[in-house]
């Protein structure tokens, strides 16, 4: 079971591998990463394609699992999960925000939020009521009856920033989240995570653009599996 | 709407999920429907068949063993001027019969005689029956009013007779016939009673026609003085005379157990006292268990044809449910990473199958059930729809939809999620 672990810590790579195998041959993805990630920070994680970063991603959100090495997420040692509790840990710790939005068609703004919520074991109280605060909050308030296609894509992005908040995840992850955005829409997503940065929350954000990049406080540049290089940006 | 059961919050997610093809979803649904409905309508004409079959035989008496005259294979050469055919049951067996065999309550003989009745100028040809008192307690018909034939009748040779309800309504449209006498050939005789008829009362030939069918009982010593056990059929150029004595022998047996001994042991005196098979024995008993059998079997065909329905719905559910999880690949690898564990997509697509197959079943019900009502009214074939049929077949299609939904779901919920979020 998860448990609460009062860390600094929000997350931690153990030399972590990933290996695919690619009929005969072995591909290695990521190749010995290690790296915390604390409480509070804002990252960028960078680099070419085919740096690993996807595959990175795909680790710190816990949809995949390292070949070796190890990987911690508040406290919990990801490699002694069974399949039920890492989903569980997905639901209640981590937020994800995706290139293509990745709403559920069929479900209005307001279910698209709570989807998270849907599948804990119990439906807490405040669910209903936090997700029009957060629906209010990303300026949505007062299309929570809509369904996502008739919302533009700026709009979409923030439904899905509403529903990766309404656990309070330790982490947020967005992968290439501004990648279809045209840039002024691109601008104001940056500065929803900006103000969730100045809340506290911890935010890894996957982006091969630099100027996207240097938003967050620090940055995580791959290459070739391997970490290249950690910089602080100043702004 | 915010739905905070769980399960309905599924349910209503797989309608609306359902709602995204609504053709594909109505057609699926129509599979089942088909299938739903043609179970319960086949099992209901099956059923009526049968029914109807087995009212038949048991009208005539379960516990009886009938004896029938027939009417040998008639030799080649007809050139003779008059011919006479004696053949059939006589009194002599009926004697034997009545004390050989302990186990028989009574030995009711039947004489038909083939005489228009009239009264006035209404006519009509029904079975003119001569017979005994005991006829009606051998039967069971049912008296409608008047009274039956009684032994003091046989003895006086009072030229009694009793009709049955629908020649008395056709000779007697608008009075009762009891006291008043009709003509049966040459012949005058006291109507003092009416009897129902077998089946349900029908509708009623009032008007000329002579096609009423019914019966009428009149004593058999009457009828044998009135009529004779001769009868004479004038062709050009010749003569048929023909000498029945018996058109009929009921055997009433005492216990039904005891039907199958007396039937076979008619059977061997009268093949031991006829040198011609100008004889039948008949065992409603017998027929009714084969008609039970026949009817098992014909269940089974019917059940297996629409069984087979039934299995082409499920086969058309599990077809589509693939083509949705591979269409919804991506909201599935969605979910999981937005927290959802394999039993919580599971649910999703079964609740999915289930709501489409329980609709179909739901509307095969009732379709299923309109079936044998127009079928019954149009084809005048009698259907019953017994209520374990609809409750039979609706359990079944959701049945199907859950096994057909199973493999499916189960597909959807081992995806991996990288490759789920992946598919486009």
């Amino acid at each position: 079971m998860t448990h609460e672990v009062q860390t600094e810590i929000a997350a931690e790579l153990l030399d972590v591998r990933r290996v695919y195998h690619m009929g005969s041959s072995q591909v290695a993805a990521l190749d010995g990463i290690s790296h915390r990630f604390m409480r509070g920070e804002y990252w960028s994680i960078m680099g070419s394609s085919g740096s690993g970063k996807s595959t990175l991603l795909n680790i710190l959100g816990c949809i995949d699992r390292p070949t070796k090495g190890e990987y911690m997420v508040g406290g919990n040692p990801i490699s002694s999960l069974d399949d039920n509790q890492l989903s569980e840990l997905r639901g209640a710790r981590l937020g994800f925000v995706f290139q293509s939005y990745n709403l559920i068609p069929q479900l209005d703004v307001l279910e698209n939020i709570l989807v998270p919520v849907m599948y804990r074991d119990e439906w807490p109280t405040w669910a209903l009521d936090r997700a029009k605060e957060l629906a209010e909050r990303v300026g949505l308030g007062g299309r929570t009856g809509h369904r996502p296609p008739e919302l533009s894509g700026g709009q979409q992005q923030r439904v899905a920033i509403a529903r990766a908040l309404i656990n309070d995840p330790d982490l947020i992850l967005a992968d290439e989240a501004t990648g279809n955005l045209d840039s002024k829409t691109a601008e104001e997503i940056l500065e929803v995570f900006d103000e969730l940065h100045a809340e506290g929350k911890t935010i890894l954000l996957v982006t091969h653009e630099n100027a996207v990049g240097q938003r967050a406080g620090r940055t995580l540049k791959l290459k070739d599996g391997r970490i290249e290089d950690v910089v602080e940006n100043h702004s | 709407m915010i739905i905070r059961s769980p399960f309905l919050r599924t349910v209503r997610l797989g309608i609306s999920s359902l709602l995204l093809h609504k053709l594909r979803a109505f057609l699926t649904t129509l599979g089942v429907l088909f299938g739903v409905a043609s179970v319960i309508a086949m099992l209901a004409v099956g059923e009526g068949a049968s029914e109807s079959a087995q009212d038949q035989i048991r009208q005539l008496g379960s516990q009886n063993v009938i004896l029938r005259s027939v009417k040998p294979p008639e030799d080649q050469q007809s050139n003779q001027e008059v011919r006479v055919l004696s053949y059939g049951l006589t009194d002599g067996d009926r004697r034997r019969i009545e004390n050989t065999y302990p186990g028989v309550r009574s030995v009711i003989p039947v004489m038909q005689v083939p005489e228009e009745v009239r009264r006035g100028t209404r006519v009509c040809r029904p079975r003119v029956l001569c017979t005994r008192s005991g006829y009606r307690d051998a039967t069971g018909r049912v008296l409608y009013e008047g009274r039956f034939l009684t032994e003091l009748d046989e003895s006086l040779e009072e030229p009694a007779c009793v009709l049955s309800y629908e020649v008395a309504r056709h000779l007697f449209p608008f009075a009762s016939p009891v006291g008043e006498s009709i003509r049966i050939g040459a012949e005058y005789l006291t109507v003092v009673g009416v009897v129902l008829p077998r089946g349900p009362i029908g509708a009623v030939a009032i008007d000329s026609t002579t096609e009423v069918g019914g019966d009428i009982f009149l004593p058999l010593a009457a009828g044998r003085r009135m009529f004779g056990t001769t009868q004479v059929k004038m062709r050009s150029g010749s003569r048929d005379i023909t000498e029945v004595e018996l058109h009929e022998i009921i055997v009433d047996v005492r216990n039904a157990a005891d039907v199958p001994m007396v039937a076979d042991a008619c059977r061997a005196m009268l093949a031991r006292d006829h040198s011609e098979k100008d004889w039948e024995v008949i065992v409603p008993l017998e027929l009714l268990l084969r008609a039970e059998e026949t009817k098992r079997i014909f269940n089974i065909v019917l059940g297996s044809i629409a069984g087979i329905s039934l299995l082409v719905g499920g086969i058309g559910i599990m077809n589509v449910m693939l083509a949705t999880v591979t269409e919804r690949t991506r909201e599935i690898g969605i979910r999981r990473a937005l927290g959802a564990k394999r039993k919580d997509i599971v649910i999703q697509f079964l609740v999915e199958t289930t709501v489409l197959s329980g609709c179909g079943g739901v509307a095969g019900v009732v379709v299923g059930l309109i079936i044998p009502a127009i079928v019954e009214a149009t084809a005048d074939m009698p259907t019953i729809v017994t209520p374990q049929a609809p409750a039979l077949a609706f359990g079944i299609s959701v049945g199907i939809g859950v096994i057909f939904g199973l493999y499916p779901a189960w597909r959807a919920a081992n995806m991996d999620p990288v490759e789920a979020l992946r598919h486009e």
